[in-house]
């Protein structure tokens, strides 16, 4: 036995997508709340691969390829935010950063 | 043998996402999910996605989460505190999210009755050349438009950082 139903990626997927929700609603620190981000995205990147492998066609690798550009330039103007808002408040949680919230 | 790497590095992978959702600490977070991606980056191999798997090390594993760990080393991040949590939060967050996974297996089950398989080799499509013909011919467009999205990435991430909003 050497084939791998190909369900199992997808339950995986969906696996590391749930723990990615998981982190980003229960977790108060903005960094941490950040990476479970990209974790989800990791998660579906997974299926976009499983999926072109079921085609057999390369559409979905180009599209991982898109979320991953994505990805980084996210993280990059996001870590960015990250920074000015501890520089102006000195917090990293996100329950004390709530100026929009009235 | 397929079957025996799937599930070493699916074990790793979950075991690393589980440990980024309870680790209180953001570097032990971090290095949990380098943990993640490196095991994701085996999988697409696995699935013949041999450029994905090395952009996934270059990109996500390498620079993006150097830039992660490089913020929390500059904002000196500590232990995050645990108080004021909702108690909606606490009575309904993991009832819903199990719902929520139970829901996404009955889909995948649904629609994939396991008859499809994977086997490492099944699937050639997707080396360099391959990608690279796709991205300059069928996928042109959204290629330039992501050279521009980069730019303006770049710039907004200079403009951010370099004072502070008042």
């Amino acid at each position: 036995m050497s084939a791998i139903p190909i369900s199992w990626f997808l339950a995986l997927s969906a696996v590391l997508f749930a723990l990615g929700v998981a982190g980003f609603l229960f977790r108060r620190n903005i960094v941490t709340v950040f990476m479970s981000i990209e974790l989800m995205l990791n998660a579906v990147n997974l299926s976009f691969i499983t999926f072109s492998y079921y085609f057999k066609k390369v559409d979905g690798h180009l599209f991982a390829f898109f979320v991953m550009v994505v990805a980084a330039a996210e993280a990059a103007v996001g870590l960015a935010i990250i920074l000015t808002v501890f520089k102006n408040r000195a917090t990293l949680n996100i329950d004390e950063v709530d100026s929009m919230k009235n | 043998m397929d079957v025996i790497l799937f599930l070493i590095f699916a074990i790793i992978a979950v075991v690393c996402a589980i440990n980024v959702v309870v680790q209180t600490h953001p570097i032990s977070s971090a290095i949990s999910l380098v943990g993640v991606m490196g095991s994701l980056a085996v999988l697409y191999l696995l699935l013949g996605a041999e450029f994905i798997a090395a952009a996934q090390v270059i990109v996500y594993a390498g620079a993006v989460m150097v830039l992660f760990v490089f913020v929390i080393m500059l904002l000196n991040a500590g232990a995050e505190v645990r108080k004021g949590r909702s108690l909606m939060v606490q009575l309904l967050g993991v009832p819903l999210l199990i719902v929520f996974l139970g829901l996404t297996a009955y889909f995948v089950r649904r629609l994939f009755p396991g008859d499809v398989t994977v086997h490492f080799g099944g699937f050639t499509g997707g080396t360099a050349q391959a990608i690279g013909r796709a991205l300059f011919t069928t996928y042109l467009l959204p290629f330039e438009i992501t050279s521009i999205l980069i730019l303006i990435a770049i710039v907004g991430a200079i403009v951010l950082a370099r004072k502070e909003l008042d």
